[in-house]
């Protein structure tokens, strides 16, 4: 019971324009199974139209340890967000 | 419910570490696969979606043995739906556990040498097309009492599992409402066959909930990691007090004399099933429990070919590609 199928990430379009939103993963052979499995696992009620899959080998994902050096450095710019900044209320929308 | 008895794994670990891990889900965090989690957690919660995995595959065998046989070419396509869905779900599942790093193989085997449970709903046999309609009614149902509030649970794939699952179980329990309307309001024979499907089937959908709260060792860890987010007597409660008003709209009485709606606290009073019966049941000792696992152990076997088919046909597309370049 050891020769399993590979793990594929399974992305999909909505019908919205929305970009590929991750759903799940399925196992597959190759990449064309993958699209058939995601197909039948994960749009059986018209879910989107597009599906992107990945092996999940391949994805590289960033370290929950490493949290605070990749987002800490954001938290102390808030002159990012327009709320930072008064304008007058003469001043209309804006 | 679909995972129950799961025992809870104590947990032997770095104080600190374990009271910010209890902080993060008291603060509504949720626990994602990297994240770092009680070994207990990981243990607790790979039983638990396991067994809520199986429940759903196995829980494919009653009907499956009914879609030849439905009625109408109509029933069978919603049926073959439906039990496609649940074979859906239990690959949602099944995904949720292996991010917590056991493989997809290792729960099937677990499953066929018994390590590993599966609802003791499913070790029941489906006799008659009315069953089709009280499990899509009652089972369907109760499963949905149970897994709207897992949609909260701490662990995000696990969570997130339960949202896909949970949009798609209202239409299981419909269609059995549906088959249900159809046989009470048929021949004086239909109306038996829903009736008497309610009666064998009514305790054990009780039982679904687990044993009673004050039996129920392992609740309490669970609950603290809000990986089991209601009690088992409260579901089961919840449950008796939805389908009553149900039973009586079909016409149908449920097979309990001590039934009786208590104005006092709201609710109904009813009897509890056979517990005895239930451990007996989850021992693998129901009436169709070897005929589930030899069938699961059939579905493997009979696979095989197939699994190893694919493999090698992936391996010499591969081979041809590198050869190419």
């Amino acid at each position: 019971m050891n020769n399993e199928w590979p793990l594929y990430e399974v992305f999909i379009r909505g019908k919205h324009g929305l970009s590929h939103r991750h759903v799940g993963s399925v196992h597959a052979t190759d990449s064309q199974h993958a699209i058939q499995n995601a197909r039948d696992v994960y749009t059986r009620r018209n879910e989107g139209v597009s599906i992107w899959v990945i092996p999940s080998m391949q994805i590289v994902a960033s370290c929950p340890s490493d949290k605070d050096a990749l987002f800490e450095p954001s938290e102390d710019k808030i002159y990012r967000h327009p709320s930072f900044f008064q304008i007058p209320d003469d001043v209309e929308a804006m | 419910m679909y995972a129950q008895m799961i025992k809870s794994e104590e947990t032997y670990e770095d104080p600190k570490k374990l009271m910010a891990f209890q902080a993060r889900i008291d603060d509504g965090d949720r626990i994602e696969p990297k994240d770092w989690m009680p070994k207990g957690y990981r243990k607790t919660l790979i039983r638990q979606i396991g067994q809520h995995a199986h429940s759903e595959i196995v829980g494919q065998l009653p009907e499956g043995n009914w879609i030849t046989r439905a009625p109408s070419l109509e029933r069978k396509a919603i049926l073959l739906a439906k039990v496609q869905d649940e074979a859906g779900h239990g690959l949602y599942l099944y995904c949720a556990a292996e991010t917590l790093g056991v493989s997809r193989d290792e729960l099937t085997e677990m499953l066929l040498n018994g390590q590993m449970k599966y609802s003791s709903i499913f070790s029941y046999p489906a006799l008659t097309w009315a069953d089709m309609g009280v499990i899509g009614w009652l089972i369907d149902g109760a499963a949905i009492l149970n897994q709207v509030p897992l949609q909260r649970t701490s662990y995000g794939p696990y969570a997130r599992a339960m949202v896909r699952i949970c949009k798609e179980e209202s239409f299981h329990q419909r269609q059995g409402f549906d088959i249900m309307i159809k046989m009470v309001n048929g021949t004086a024979e239909q109306k038996h066959m829903a009736q008497d499907a309610l009666n064998r089937l009514w305790y054990p959908s009780l039982m679904m909930f687990g044993p009673p709260d004050a039996e129920s060792v392992h609740s309490e860890q669970s609950m603290r990691w809000k990986i089991k987010i209601n009690s088992n007597d409260e579901l089961r409660q919840k449950f008796v007090n939805q389908t009553v008003p149900q039973a009586e709209y079909l016409g149908l009485s449920i097979p309990d004399i001590n039934l009786n709606w208590n104005e006092r606290k709201q609710s109904y009073d009813f009897s509890q099933p056979d517990w005895s019966e239930f451990f007996d049941v989850l021992e693998g000792n129901g009436p169709a429990s070897v005929d589930r696992i030899e069938a699961r152990q059939a579905a493997w076997e009979d696979g095989a070919w197939v699994r190893e088919a694919r493999i090698a046909h992936a391996e010499k597309k591969n081979m041809a590609i590198l050869a190419a370049e």
